[in-house]
């Protein structure tokens, strides 16, 4: 069971209101992810689930209990930390066992569960090396395995694989929503790259300046992003979001539409446009290019290789069945 | 040309370090040179440098007229016992400090430090006193508090920086992982911190060791250490360079030994922090 209540919880540094009253639920078994822009609060909203922090105001509930006043470590929640906070001094045995020996658990239960983590985490043949002696990635298991032994009833996890390489990051992401899968234990993730949160979560939690922004899964917010804010800050790339004249024309504020809802044509289009960089990933090709009236360059995305180069003339049609509008408030018209 | 040039600054260099290491060493190696003439030799005008007749006379009258092991032994108790009785005040004031600082934080680690200042001197009468209706001059234990307590500025101090320098992500995951603070502070804290402990250590058990105004001043026989114990040579009935230079010799020459095997530890101690 990891069910996790926030009811009007707020905090504040001194005089400074980090996050102001939010509610949110995370239900038993769900993945949920934190994310937005650095500063957002998404650090020290999961700091204050953990306990590591003292919320100013509000209450939190895990499985129903009010655990606002519990210490960290009676939360039944383990995390792992963005700097993998392994012990430097003890090896990775020990590190894995330090929670089971503060709660005196017996050695051969202990032993038991150290051998079944690092056989899931492929760390049987390094469990007697120090993490000064092992790579990034196999610290992150380590911190991984030290966070599994426990078994919590939800795992915390601070931006776990921002110090690792774009390859390495890609693998450990599977590897942990493959975790998720097998444990079916709670999970709460945070981080800011929106990749990480559309590809692993069951729910994702967008944060502004300590405000909750949206609550939804991956696809609803691609698909019904509830404001200007959402809109540009989930997908990859980045929604086009123009105001103006052509907001008017469809009587908003602001218009979104999404790269790869914008239809490319040499002779005829909505739009008439002047290509400038774009960038070939062989699956796929974005443009960028610059039409007139508009104040930033449109990114367009087209599939596979498109015989299309530097100061070409083209024409774009929008998709207008994905076109998103706000009002002047940035809220989404229906 | 640029090569020539910087081997001449090194060789300038070189011998400018080595005069500046001599000039210190001189008055230790005059001293132990003293310790193994006659006293006639000892105030030989010119000074004799090598050429004496050398002698373990004083050295003997030395362990006949005072009881050498005795002294040392109390220097021993001292030195430890403040050291260990430090760190048992300085290891949580210090973690306190580094981890969970307050506004006040920085006024009170300058507080402290403000207190070695002080001229010792300006406090001895109402220590003295305090120390008499107490019933601890003269004794082991009374010592061990006053050189605790002059030297914990500098424990808490010297913590405090290497504290400061243990990320305090790892404290918080002992935290999480169900660590009493306690727990904390022994299996995670203190064993990550072990060489700024040894440096500390070392360097207070020096500190210790060398005090002299207050072992002096607040110690007759039992408890004296020995620094009380070279003080008893400058003594009324006259100079005798050559018993003194062999009871100084005697009273450092345990704390030099020490200083030299753990040089290493001592130096990147007192330069931790500095070049990281």
């Amino acid at each position: 069971m990891g069910r996790i209540t926030l009811d009007k919880v707020s905090k504040a540094f001194g005089d400074v209101e980090v996050i102001p009253p939010l509610d949110l639920t995370i239900e038993d078994g769900e993945f949920v992810v934190f994310v937005g822009p650095s500063g957002c609060g998404k650090s020290t909203l999961l700091r204050l689930i953990a306990g590591l922090e003292d919320v100013s105001g509000g209450e939190i509930r895990i499985n129903g209990q009010d655990a606002t006043q519990t210490p960290p470590a009676k939360r039944g929640l383990a995390m792992v930390f963005q700097s993998y906070a392994l012990y430097p001094h003890m090896s990775v045995r020990k590190n894995i066992a330090f929670p089971m020996r503060m709660a005196s658990m017996p050695k051969d239960e202990q032993d038991r569960r150290i051998e079944a983590a690092a056989k899931a985490l492929n760390l049987t043949d390094y469990l007697d090396r120090r993490p000064g002696q092992l790579s990034g990635g196999q610290r992150q298991r380590v911190a991984i395995g030290r966070a599994i032994v426990r078994e919590p009833d939800a795992f915390l996890f601070d931006e776990p694989l921002s110090n690792l390489d774009a390859a390495l990051r890609v693998g450990m992401r599977l590897e942990i929503s493959e975790l998720h899968k097998r444990l079916t234990t709670t999970m709460v993730y945070v981080t800011h790259d929106q990749v990480e949160a559309m590809t692993m979560a069951d729910k994702i939690v967008v944060l502004q300046a300590g405000r909750i922004e949206q609550v939804g899964s991956p696809m609803e917010l691609y698909r019904t992003p509830r404001n200007v804010f959402v809109a540009g800050f989930i997908g990859s790339p980045k929604m086009n979001l123009l105001t103006g004249l052509e907001a008017e024309k469809h009587s908003a504020t602001t218009i979104g539409i999404r790269p790869e809802h914008i239809a490319i044509s040499s002779d005829s289009g909505t739009w008439k446009g002047t290509v400038g960089v774009s960038e070939h990933l062989g699956s796929d090709t974005f443009f960028h290019v610059t039409v007139e009236g508009f104040h930033d360059p449109l990114t367009v995305r087209a599939s596979g290789e498109v015989a299309l180069y530097y100061g070409d003339t083209i024409y774009l049609t929008p998709d207008l069945t994905h076109l998103h509008r706000f009002d002047a408030q940035g809220l989404r018209i229906a | 040309m640029a090569r020539s040039v910087s081997t001449n600054r090194k060789l300038v260099t070189t011998f400018f370090a080595w005069a500046v290491g001599l000039a210190i060493f001189f008055p230790i190696l005059w001293t132990i040179l003293t310790s193994f003439k006659t006293e006639a030799q000892a105030i030989a005008d010119p000074p004799i440098f090598f050429n004496f007749h050398w002698t373990l006379e004083n050295y003997v009258t030395v362990q006949e007229r005072s009881n050498y092991f005795r002294h040392f032994w109390n220097s021993v108790v001292l030195s430890g016992g403040s050291t260990l009785l430090g760190l048992i005040i300085a290891i949580p004031a210090a973690w306190s400090m580094a981890f969970v600082p307050s506004r006040r934080t920085k006024d009170i680690l300058m507080w402290m430090l403000s207190t070695k200042m002080l001229p010792p001197v300006g406090v001895l009468v109402p220590m003295y006193l305090i120390f008499r209706n107490l019933g601890l001059l003269d004794t082991q234990i009374g010592l061990v508090i006053v050189l605790t307590l002059i030297n914990l500025p500098i424990i808490v101090w010297m913590l405090y920086t290497y504290f400061k320098e243990i990320p305090g992500e790892i404290l918080e995951a002992a935290r999480m992982d169900g660590a009493t603070l306690r727990s904390e502070i022994l299996y995670v804290l203190t064993p990550m911190a072990i060489p700024g402990i040894a440096s500390t250590v070392l360097l207070n058990i020096i500190l210790a060791w060398n005090e002299a105004f207050w072992t002096l001043n607040l110690t007759a026989a039992k408890a004296a250490p020995l620094t009380a114990f070279i003080a008893s040579y400058s003594s009324p009935e006259g100079l005798f360079y050559a018993k003194l230079s062999a009871a100084s010799t005697m009273a450092i020459a345990p704390i030099l030994i020490m200083g030299w095997f753990s040089q290493k530890q001592l130096v990147r101690g007192l330069t931790f922090g500095a070049v990281k």
